[in-house]
């Protein structure tokens, strides 16, 4: 077997604050093949954005990553100098943020923004970065893409805005993209089209996706592959649906349960009862035994991430009724 | 079912100051201001007593500002809600409420909570500005809402720092009811909570509803949660309803274009043989409320398009009983 495209070991991100130490990302490992598609899904605070933010190298102090190892393409990104990383970033790694409007430099235009994001790697003729630049804001769905570059970012609607934040990503043909929550802040029919656009795009150019995302829906609908993350950690992994079919984790489960699609209307929704835990003051041992049901003496030591085959699993008490045929 | 809540053929303009010159032509005749934003157009809708109205749109329709009209928030341009046969206006044109028979629920817990009051306060203020409770009785009154909605009495001697978004979307509500409302307006109360904590508020709503014999208008981009909580839902699209019905019937057989359109572009958690439900999307992105297509505002981005929809307006009419399309050439049943 070949080497994967990129393999995230025991990452721990933490952020030191007067409050005390945040454990934001606390022992991620996984693994992404070339042109692959997974999706990282938890709630707010699962560190899941955290996780991305790490892998690009973004974290700014009082953050810091404490330790583990990010490989991407047999290099080593974790302790890398800043020149390297920004080297590495724009050409082989890329960023797709929430939210288009804080991506893109409001006094320059679509044109102009695209060229530097192509120089700062290589050198090109402004004619060339033109034609390049409006080739690619083609791919993504941006009608009359040559008279476009001369735009300003306010003159775009929310969902085109994504498209050349999309388009930028795109640009130096990385070989990942880690997209967090990128169709959060758009109307479900533009969520749609930025989705099969997407799926497309990944197909063409063989770039691997890290699909950061609250919705299970959302994620499920691109990723073959899904990583469920609480409070800081992988609670379970595997295809999308095996997991979607047979959740294994109570946290997996429960959070498929309450979605208003999974219950008859109007009758009660299978809720998960209190809140995610504080990141200062995880409780020792497995961070969702208090929400838990299947919870006993067992949980108050923190279970370890157990592989079997395809699926990744992390916890004491794990549902198996169904017997794999 | 008699209708509790109806709503006139209400519009709702937003124009811009005018300046000296632009008044002048204004008053000679210059044709309307192509910079007015139609937020609502001609709406007429109806909730029943104890029935809970979803209202369904993408961002832009205007759907917060047709609340904020039935809450008595913002009084409408043209036309009228009422609440019980009474103008929740008052028949004013100002924004004074004359009604305290309809309160509000907002998006934004973080944003809806004065920081600097206690919550106990917080809940207070309106039941004792109009009587509904005496100073002296308002601690009793206070952790009897707070119950409801399932939080502890001491949450009444807190700030709304101490509590999570959750939380802070119970004490939201919590001061909504404690006005003993007949109306409660929620606009997008679960759109920034996380999925876990979704399913508790939807819990509360249910459970409230069962309660109280709420009559409610439930705002929402979330079709998933509408069709969980809603009796009716009501489609809008720029400014316009396109759609009404029985939820169950909208969801089932849309006849709406729009409407099927915006149910196709939601992913779903369906497996069949192990693959996904797929789903589609609508063609085009929304035109701007100000700048409106002609006729039907749909037809630019309409797979059914005739010339017909470009130059006329459809206006809703009745097919099947409890439902409204406005469409010229509605889908089939």
């Amino acid at each position: 077997m070949t080497a994967p495209l990129l393999q995230v070991r025991d990452l721990v991100t933490h952020f030191e604050t007067r409050a005390g130490v945040v454990k934001a990302v606390d022992g991620v490992s996984f693994d992404l093949a070339q042109g692959e598609v997974v999706g990282l899904v938890g709630e707010s605070g699962s560190g899941k954005t955290v996780t991305g933010f790490s892998i690009l190298g973004l974290i700014d102090p009082p953050g810091r990553i404490v330790g583990g190892s990010i490989v991407l393409q047999n290099q080593e990104l974790v302790g890398a100098d800043r020149s390297t990383l920004r080297h590495l970033r724009g050409r082989r790694m890329a960023m797709v943020f929430q939210d288009p409007a804080m991506t893109l430099n409001p006094v320059l235009t679509i044109g102009t923004q695209m060229r530097l994001a192509l120089a700062a790697h290589e050198r090109v003729s402004a004619k060339a970065a033109r034609d390049r630049a409006a080739a690619v804001l083609t791919k993504v769905g941006i009608p009359d893409a040559a008279h476009m570059l001369d735009a300003y970012p306010h003159q775009f609607s929310g969902g085109m805005r994504q498209r050349v934040a999309i388009a930028i990503a795109l640009l130096n043909r990385p070989a990942l993209i880690v997209c967090d929550e990128p169709t959060t802040a758009l109307d479900v029919s533009i969520q749609a089209q930025i989705l099969i656009e997407m799926r497309a795009l990944v197909r063409d150019f063989g770039t691997a996706l890290i699909w950061i995302s609250h919705d299970v829906a959302t994620v499920s609908s691109i990723a073959s592959r899904i990583l469920v993350m609480y409070a800081g950690r992988l609670i379970e992994e595997g295809p999308t649906a095996a997991v979607l079919r047979a959740p294994r984790h109570p946290y997996t489960l429960g959070l498929l349960r309450s979605l208003p699609a999974n219950a008859a209307p109007g009758q009660e929704l299978a809720q998960i009862a209190g809140a995610p835990p504080s990141l200062l003051n995880l409780p020792p041992g497995c961070a969702f035994a208090p929400r838990c049901a299947r919870t006993d003496g067992a949980c108050a030591a923190a279970p370890a991430l157990v592989r079997h085959g395809d699926r990744a699993l992390r916890c004491h008490h794990p549902i198996m009724t169904e017997v794999a045929a | 079912m008699s209708s509790l809540v109806s709503v006139a053929q209400v519009s709702k303009r937003f124009a811009p100051t005018l300046s000296v010159g632009e008044r002048i032509a204004a008053a000679l005749g210059s044709g309307p201001d192509p910079r007015t934003v139609h937020a609502v157009d001609d709406v007429s809708l109806y909730i029943g007593k104890g029935e809970v109205l979803g209202l369904v749109g993408e961002s832009g329709c205007g759907k917060s500002t047709l609340g904020r009209i039935i809450a008595g928030i913002s009084p409408p341009t043209a036309g009228a809600a009422t609440i019980a046969g009474k103008d929740v206006m008052g028949g004013r044109r100002k924004a004074t409420k004359a009604t305290t028979r309809v309160q509000m629920v907002f998006q934004d817990p973080f944003a809806s909570l004065n920081p600097r009051l206690r919550i106990g306060d917080i809940i207070a203020e309106g039941p004792i500005a109009h009587g509904l409770v005496r100073k002296p009785e308002a601690r009793g009154y206070v952790e009897t809402w707070l119950a409801a909605v399932g939080l502890a009495r001491d949450a009444a001697d807190r700030y709304p720092h101490q509590f999570s978004g959750g939380q802070r979307q119970r004490i939201a509500i919590a001061r909504a009811l404690a006005m003993r409302p007949d109306v409660l307006v929620c606009d997008e109360p679960v759109a920034s909570l996380d999925v876990s904590i979704q399913a508790q508020i939807i819990n509360l709503f249910l459970k409230l509803r069962r309660e109280f014999g709420l009559t409610m208008l439930f705002i929402s981009h979330d079709l998933g949660v509408v069709r969980h909580i809603s009796d009716r839902v009501a489609i809008m699209y720029l400014g316009r309803i396109v759609e009404t019905g029985r939820t169950g019937d909208v969801y089932a057989s849309p006849r709406h274009p729009y409407t099927r359109a915006l149910l196709d572009s939601v992913p779903k958690l369906v497996l069949e043989d192990d693959q996904l439900v797929s789903f589609h999307a609508i063609q085009g992105e929304l035109p701007s409320p100000r700048a409106r297509p002609s006729g039907c505002h749909f037809h630019l981005r309409c797979p059914h398009a005739a010339p017909r929809c470009r130059s006329e307006a459809p206006h809703p009419s009745a097919v099947g009983s409890d439902r409204q399309v406005a469409c010229h050439f509605p889908l089939e049943a």
